[in-house]
């Protein structure tokens, strides 16, 4: 006998239509279609703007309660004490590359796909085996202690500012910041991991020796992780972004890897570490504008202007020392197409370039 | 990626890191845990390379469901009782995203573990994602519903306004005080190992029966990124577990952790579900029977109490308090209440409860109609202007509560309120545990220890006192409540759009309200202690707001 067996009367709700689209209907606010508590830069807000401007939200504007936490020994929030640069409107600051949710993504897997399609294809063509002994010692060694400073900074530097920056427009740039500098330095750690699978005379494990220990890199080593001590939020930002970036990072990057890479039968290594460039460009493009809002600012401008003085005058002449240190690094690979001369002193031109787009003084030590 | 290459890959990350020798990272944000003993607990692994298109991908399918809800003119069905509230949460919501976003840098500082590091700043970056794409979805409903009002003012109101502000502590929460308290324990392993199953699951169930797809899409999104969250969470727990010294603060902040939670999300997310559905089926989940199985069940019989196996002592009388609160206490019809009172300062409109709703209500809490009914049915006696005030300022047997100094929900369970004098000032508490985490967990010694980094409860707590004794109708103007016709209210105890049936500030003027704060600290101690009586005696008393 077949046995039957009683279904369970499925339950579902049911579908009212309600006409509640825009425009059903005509009354007080019934077109109030745009968020208008903040004033957008340009006629039209974008959606950068309506996604992040007063999401976190400031006692000088809304907050009428004021922060309902406070740590045990100060206000909680985010204190615009906890820089000593000064803004008489912090808000002003926009992200020049309206970075939220979708541009992140989009950008950073575009990156993603980049990469893994050089480096699919390095392994297809075996571009590694005609590397020369000299230049897989370079990129063994040095990209490879470089790695590391990309990430103290994505860990300890751009992570820990976007807790303090006084506005969401700050924090949520120096996010995407650290953001990059993670997915560059993992990048350029997998690169590694690929050559020293590739059969040819690379040791993976050669870079932590190299950044722990190797005299050249050392006084780099030293300014990272002076920077992760600093306290002032944007005071880091400031000796990261415009001044360890421009002498070390770009020294190291753009006036060397970039260089003669490909001098040495390396196309592999560009299309990273160009990713690593493009990504300060568009880190350096914030930072400006920022670090411009604030020496132009008609308040503080002068005195924000001293005190970046100030913390040029302790960060350029540690960075200058890092720089220096790396001399070694350029006589290493076989094709020495450029000099450390010259490549300093096109890192150099272009830090002038920034700070005198900032209205500052450029430091002495730069002449010297 | 292949299991065995993902794991490659994560043990060459982690060769990133390094023992600074030069200077260690400044500790900006400090704790009273520590982390000498701890083992080095690795979380979920992810890298950046699989993470970012993983998450374009999820992206790419929740813009394009947005695409075709457009398209598909999803508001020709969508449920404005439900909407409106969505005015209310999704103009918390994104604050205490990105605040978990900000938190992370401070569990960095605090746990010595760079193998936890990596996760840690993945998450930031998801919580940068998730605060962005709520701002998108609310954007898209400001845009496409009937009604923008609220929507418009977004940021502004979730600033000023008084359920902002009971919301807004599930953002401070994450990223004042003791680093492992506020990034750790409240924010990971209470609000997203517990709270959002209901904020993120449950609610959006919800919303789909209400005719709104697209809560769901974003919020199912956001949770699929949470379980790397809990990883996260998990690991540190078990770090700081290591170290005896650590068990009373675990034990502390889990009680305030868990309380502070249950008393805010709670409150606004069973007061979404239960008034602000159409969908009355007797099958549909109650928000108490959803509670059950997703926060008694999956998280503290599957999650919390296996932490005992370490010795922790977990807050077994609290998770049962919160039980009784919601079954037995009617702390969501409670709260469900204080809201519709309080509707002319809100940015949304609250439907009134018809029929339908009362059959509803009594089938799934029994004696819902006995206690509430007569007070929904005067609600919608009163929505309309012109012969009466709001609903706060008639004598509909309602006193106007007292707001509870820690979580500010009010104290609406008024048998259970704590009055005290704390530093130098009488307040009120909605119970023992809010209580004791003024007084006792959040200060600088605890147990007999300094406890220097736990934080304070700061700032003008009581809302009501930022606008006592003022005009009703100067208040709503000041906070901003009103529509571009200069008169009409945005908030409105009824759906009706016809402008005769609205509100407008003449309509409340003549209205005086008095923050109870504030009169209480002005009573001498025999007039206090009678209110107070009468008070928990049931708050039928006639002292409502009015002057």
């Amino acid at each position: 006998m077949t046995e039957t067996t009683q279904t369970k009367q499925r339950s579902f709700p049911s579908i009212e239509f309600t006409d509640s689209e825009a425009g059903a209907l005509e009354f007080p606010s019934s077109q109030s279609r745009s968020y208008n508590y903040y004033k957008p830069a340009k006629l039209r807000a974008t959606m950068y703007e309506d996604v992040t401007v007063d999401v976190q939200p400031d006692p000088d504007r809304h907050l009428s309660q004021g922060w309902i936490y406070g740590f045990g020994n100060g206000p909680g929030g985010y204190p615009k004490e906890w820089t000593a640069a000064k803004s008489s409107n912090w808000h002003a600051f926009l992200d020049p590359n309206e970075e939220w949710n979708q541009t992140i993504y989009r950008n950073n897997s575009a990156v993603v796909r980049q990469v893994d399609l050089g480096l699919q294809n390095a392994k297809r063509a075996r571009a590694y085996d005609a590397w020369n002994p000299a230049w897989l010692k370079f990129v063994e060694r040095n990209l490879g202690a470089w790695m590391h400073a990309e990430n103290g900074l994505a860990l300890h530097v751009f992570t820990s500012i976007q807790r303090s920056g006084p506005t969401n427009m700050i924090n949520t740039a120096v996010a995407v910041n650290a953001a990059h500098k993670m997915r560059f330095a993992q990048d350029l750690a997998l690169f590694n991991l690929d050559l020293s699978e590739a059969h040819v005379p690379f040791d993976g494990s050669a870079h932590k020796e190299v950044w722990q220990s190797a005299p050249e890199w050392q006084p780099t080593r030293e300014v990272v992780e002076r920077l992760t001590a600093v306290g002032d939020w944007c005071e880091l930002l400031f000796a990261t972004n415009i001044v360890f970036e421009q002498l070390v990072g770009s020294l190291f990057r753009t006036e060397l890897v970039m260089q003669i890479a490909a001098r040495n039968g390396d196309y592999i290594t560009p299309t990273i570490v160009g990713t690593g460039e493009h990504d300060y460009d568009r880190d350096l493009s914030y930072s400006r504008n920022l670090f411009r809002l604030l020496t132009r600012d008609a308040e503080f401008g002068e005195t924000n202007k001293v005190l970046f003085g100030e913390w040029l005058a302790t960060w350029v002449p540690r960075c200058l020392d890092a720089a220096h240190a790396l001399q070694p690094i350029w006589s290493q690979p076989a094709e020495k197409s450029v000099t450390f001369a010259d490549s300093l002193d096109a890192a150099k031109q272009k830090f002038r370039s920034v700070l005198e787009d900032l209205g500052l003084d450029t430091p002495k030590e730069l002449d010297q | 990626m292949s299991r065995q290459s993902l794991t490659k890959a994560h043990a060459k990350i982690t060769e990133l890191s390094w023992e600074p020798t030069f200077a260690t990272p400044a500790t900006r944000f400090g704790t009273d845990y520590t982390f000498e003993k701890a083992p080095k607990k690795d979380p979920l692994k992810q890298i950046m390379r699989s993470y970012f298109p993983m998450e374009e991908e999820k992206d790419n399918r929740v813009y394009g469901a947005m695409d075709g809800a457009i398209r598909g003119n999803m508001f020709r069905q969508v449920q404005q009782r439900w909407l409106e509230w969505q005015k209310l949460f999704l103009s918390i919501i994104p604050f205490p995203e990105i605040s978990a976003a900000r938190a992370m840098p401070m569990a960095i500082d605090a746990v010595p573990n760079p193998e936890i590091h990596n996760g840690l700043a993945v998450q930031m970056i998801d919580e940068v994602r998730h605060s962005t794409i709520q701002m998108n979805l609310k954007r898209l409903y400001m845009n496409n519903y009937i009604d923008p009002a609220g929507f418009d003012m977004t940021e502004k109101a979730f600033a000023n306004n008084y359920a902002g502000t009971i919301g807004r502590q599930f953002g401070e929460g994450f990223i004042t005080g003791d680093a492992i308290t506020a990034a750790n324990i409240y924010l990971t392993v209470v609000a997203e190992t517990a709270f959002t199953n209901t904020l993120f699951v449950a609610m959006p169930d919800e919303a789909a029966a209400n005719g709104d797809y697209l809560l769901p899409t974003v919020f199912h999104s956001v949770q699929s990124d949470e379980s790397r969250h809990i990883s996260n969470g998990y690991s540190i727990l078990l770090m700081a577990l290591a170290d005896e010294r650590n068990r009373p603060l675990l034990e502390r902040d889990l009680r305030y952790a868990w309380w502070n939670n249950h008393c805010v999300v709670d409150a606004a997310i069973g007061t979404f579900i239960e008034y602000g559905t159409k969908d009355r089926r007797k099958d549909r989940e109650s928000y108490a029977e959803m509670w059950r199985r997703w926060i008694y069940d999956d998280y503290y019989r599957s999650y919390l109490l296996p932490l005992e196996k370490y010795g922790l002592t977990i807050p077994h009388d609290l998770v049962e308090e919160a039980w009784n609160r919601i079954t037995t206490k009617g702390y969501v019809h409670e709260v469900a209440r204080f809201f519709a009172t309080g509707w002319p300062v809100n940015y949304w409109r609250i439907d009134a409860m018809t029929d339908k709703d009362f059959e509803w209500f009594e089938e799934k809490y029994p004696g819902w109609y006995s206690k509430y009914g007569k007070w929904w049915e005067n609600y919608n006696r009163l929505a309309y202007p012109g012969k009466n005030k709001p609903i706060a300022f008639e004598e509909v047997g309602y006193q106007y509560p007292h707001r509870c100094w820690t979580c500010m929900v009010p104290a609406l369970i008024r048998e259970d309120m704590v009055t005290e004098k704390v530093d130098d000032q009488w307040r009120t508490y909605c119970s023992e545990t809010c209580y004791w985490t003024d007084a006792v967990a959040f200060r600088g010694e605890y147990d007999g220890r300094p406890t220097p980094n736990m934080g304070r409860l700061t700032g003008f707590r009581e809302w009501e006192t930022l606008h006592h004794n003022k005009d009703l109708a100067d208040i709503v103007q000041d906070l901003g409540y009103v529509r571009d016709d200069g008169k009409t209210l945005i908030g409105q105890p009824h759906l009706d759009l016809d402008p005769k049936k609205m509100w407008t500030l003449d309509d409340v003027r003549g209205n005086t309200f008095m923050s109870p704060n504030v009169l209480l600290n002005e009573m001498s101690d025999a007039e206090r202690e009678a209110h107070i009586a009468a008070y928990k005696a049931n708050g039928t008393a006639s002292t409502h707001p009015a002057a």
